[in-house]
């Protein structure tokens, strides 16, 4: 590792100690607005891993993450609390797996409608399900605190960005940011982008998988309607193209920012939520295509920042 | 949506502060309040939560606010948005208790979101009374969450009271043995199917068509159709608002009239009768209350005035009836000291007088006595059927869409 990476480490690894201190420091409000922003961040994040390089823009995220919930729902009773996270990423990994191996072949808007479409197809799915075997609705009820789930979350935040890095220097990682730039291209280089497409979007569909079995001890009660609420997939999205793609601490940087204006709208002009989400996007569009990130890189080019 | 008046500039600073400024004087009592306003269940919520909760915030005002010991308190209301979001609910409960530092707070609307905001008002030690959460789970939830209380009642002892009405309809010969059972492929009407169809069965009813429909679902016409087609002598319906309205009006349009017409959540919503008008004569529903109770009308007269809407003839009167436990465990105990009067209500033998009549809790914070069924008789929707109230009505046979 070069000194500038040791020092990156150190930085990351400082910055991971003082997160996980918050419940120590911060009040329970700064807790309770802690665990949203981890959520957040570990689904931005997870979901740039794949959308960043690719530029496929996925809508699934609801669908992985409902899953996961009813991981947890189905299995709190008869297994280890650890273990349902472990279960509910390889569910996830596997119908990523399989949603990729359809629809990544097609390119651009075919994925994105599917994407959309998959949450409501897993809902529908779910409820056929249970109305078939006369299941009744979960109530997850456990000594889990937010606490924990909140600690739970920053070690999975931790590991996306493990990932994140070693993709980064890795040849899949090579092979979809050529994939990004022109697919022809990669394709006659001889590379099985299909493949290379599959195999990054199962980390994402784990990482949200995992973070619904993290998240259902606090829902307590589990319903396919609330589950599989399709916002979660457009807030992802939105604050992870906010924060930018280009970098793996992009999504966080707009996580924090958009977590924050979301709850002052919310106490100030509860009906204008939507109105923000909307806001923000065109914001991206026309100010930000590359995000903070990107604005962040301007700015330094022009100030001739280096290193 | 917070009814203080705050300069919208300093919105960020504040959040940043911590608090929200306006000063809250002794003899002023906040009551924080979190429910949707937006999203999936803000219509149920329009209807139902947000009218009872003002009006019962509105009347206690007017009569000169609560007496905590020697002290006289009005009321202010600070209230928030949930989104239909149990993420939402959990950091609205957060904010009002820490930012906002309300005394006490409004259980939320719905059953999945006042079980999403349980533990924190658990963690935070405020008394969660909820008029609008049915379950079956209440001595395990009352176990994890000792400040809980429920109002409303058991999901299941209304599923058996509205089989047990057709066995008692059958008796009288009102009713012949044809059943056809329907319900929302949901966690709720599949319960609720279950259940009814296992009493049914046990009384040697047919059941002659049976079939679920996904949530959100438009067009109905297939399930009256087959309905029809089996010749049921009774329709049970376990459906929500939306579905309760399309299985009705497919009803209307096909002429379905059987002996029997019941559909569940919503049938007691004012808006039903205002879309039906006389035609629901004789309909069978969810809910119910003492229509011809002075508290009852007393109730929906002012809930006339101040929303310029009916209250629902179910969960309103419990969500009001929630808040006046709350109001006079707080005066009983004469103190705002939120571990006091959780500690009041905890006492079971404690009874509050209530618009739905007396209540108390059990020891799984139950109140064991509510209304299960209701039939709208006369363009009002009388219980027809209760664990334990008074003034129960005589359930009429369903002669048709008149």
């Amino acid at each position: 590792m070069t000194a500038r990476e040791i020092r990156n480490f150190l930085i990351a690894a400082g910055l991971l100690a003082l997160c996980a201190l918050l419940p120590v420091y911060g009040s329970p409000y700064w807790l309770t607005m802690g665990t949203t922003m981890a959520m957040f961040a570990v689904l931005a994040t997870s979901w740039a891993l794949f959308s960043g390089p690719t530029h496929y823009i996925s809508l699934a995220t609801a669908a992985f993450f409902g899953v996961g919930t009813f991981v947890t729902g189905l299995g709190f009773q008869a297994l280890p609390f650890w273990a349902l996270p472990l279960i509910a990423a390889g569910i996830g990994a596997v119908l990523a797996a399989l949603v990729g191996l359809v629809t990544l072949r097609l390119s651009g808007v075919y994925f994105v409608i599917f994407t959309l479409g998959m949450a409501e197809m897993v809902r529908q799915v779910v409820t056929w399900v249970q109305n078939q075997t006369g299941h009744r609705g979960m109530y997850v009820l456990t000594s889990i605190t937010e606490r924990e789930i909140y600690w739970m979350l920053l070690g999975l935040g931790a590991l996306v960005y493990l990932l994140g890095w070693l993709i980064g220097r890795s040849r899949l990682g090579f092979a979809l940011r050529i994939i990004g730039n022109d697919e022809t291209v990669a394709k006659h280089s001889g590379i099985d982008t299909a493949l290379a497409k599959v195999a990054l979007f199962m980390v994402p569909g784990a990482v949200a998988a995992a973070t619904g079995a993290m998240l259902a001890p606090r829902y307590i009660y589990i319903e396919p309607a609330t589950a599989f609420a399709p916002l979660l997939s457009f807030q992802v999205v939105i604050m992870a193209l906010l924060g930018g793609t280009g970098r793996l601490w992009g999504p966080v940087a707009g996580v924090i920012p958009f977590t924050l204006l979301w709850e002052v709208i919310t106490r100030q002009a509860p009906n204008q939520t939507l109105l923000l989400l909307g806001l923000a996007f065109l914001l991206i569009v026309y100010v930000l295509p590359g995000g903070f990130v990107g604005l962040w890189d301007r700015l330094r080019r022009r100030y001739g920042g280096h290193g | 949506m917070i009814r203080r008046t705050i300069l919208t500039g300093a919105a960020a600073a504040a959040l940043f502060a911590g608090s929200l400024g306006a000063a809250s004087a002794q003899d002023t009592l906040l009551l924080g309040a979190a429910a949707p306003q937006t999203g999936p269940l803000a219509g149920g919520a329009t209807v139902t939560h947000w009218p009872a909760v003002r009006l019962w915030v509105q009347q206690t005002n007017a009569a000169g606010g609560l007496q905590v010991g020697d002290q006289q308190m009005t009321i202010e209301l600070v209230e928030y948005d949930d989104q239909t979001n149990p993420q939402q609910a959990i950091q609205a409960a957060q904010r009002m208790a820490t930012q906002d530092e309300v005394d006490f707070m409004v259980a939320p609307y719905s059953t999945g979101l006042n079980l999403a905001a349980a533990p924190i008002f658990a963690q935070l030690g405020y008394p969660m009374i909820t008029g609008t959460a049915v379950t079956d789970q209440q001595p395990a939830l009352a176990a994890q969450f000792p400040n809980m209380f429920f109002v409303l009642g058991r999901t299941s002892v209304m599923a058996q009271d509205t089989a047990q009405l057709l066995v008692d309809m059958r008796e009288r010969g009102e009713l012949g043995d044809r059943v056809a059972l329907v319900n929302v492929a949901d966690a709720f009407g599949i319960e609720m199917a279950g259940i009814s169809k296992a009493i049914l069965e046990e009384n040697g009813f047919e059941i002659v068509y049976e079939t679920s429909y996904p949530l959100g679902t438009q067009d109905l016409a297939p399930v009256i159709d087959g309905a029809r087609a089996a010749e049921a002598d009774a329709f049970i319906a376990w459906s929500y608002p939306g579905d309760t309205f399309a299985l009705t009006d497919q009803a209307i349009v096909q002429n379905f009239a059987p002996q029997v017409f019941f559909t569940a959540v919503a049938t007691a919503f004012p808006a039903y009768q205002e879309r039906f008008g006389d035609q629901i004569e004789g309909v069978l529903g969810m809910g119910g209350v003492n229509a011809d109770d002075p508290a009852f009308q007393e109730f929906a007269q002012a809930h006339m005035e101040m929303a310029g809407q009916a209250p629902d003839y179910w969960a309103s009167a419990a969500t009001y009836a929630a808040l006046e436990i709350l109001g006079q465990a707080i005066e009983g105990a004469g103190t705002t000291d939120r571990a006091e009067v959780l500690a009041y209500l905890q006492d079971r033998s404690h009874e509050y007088e209530t618009i739905l009549g007396p209540v108390n809790f059990n020891e799984n914070n139950d109140n064991e006595r509510y209304w299960t069924v209701g039939q709208w008789q006369d363009g009002v929707f009388r219980g027809v059927a209760s664990q334990g109230r008074d003034g129960v009505a005589e359930v009429e046979a369903f002669d048709g869409w008149n």
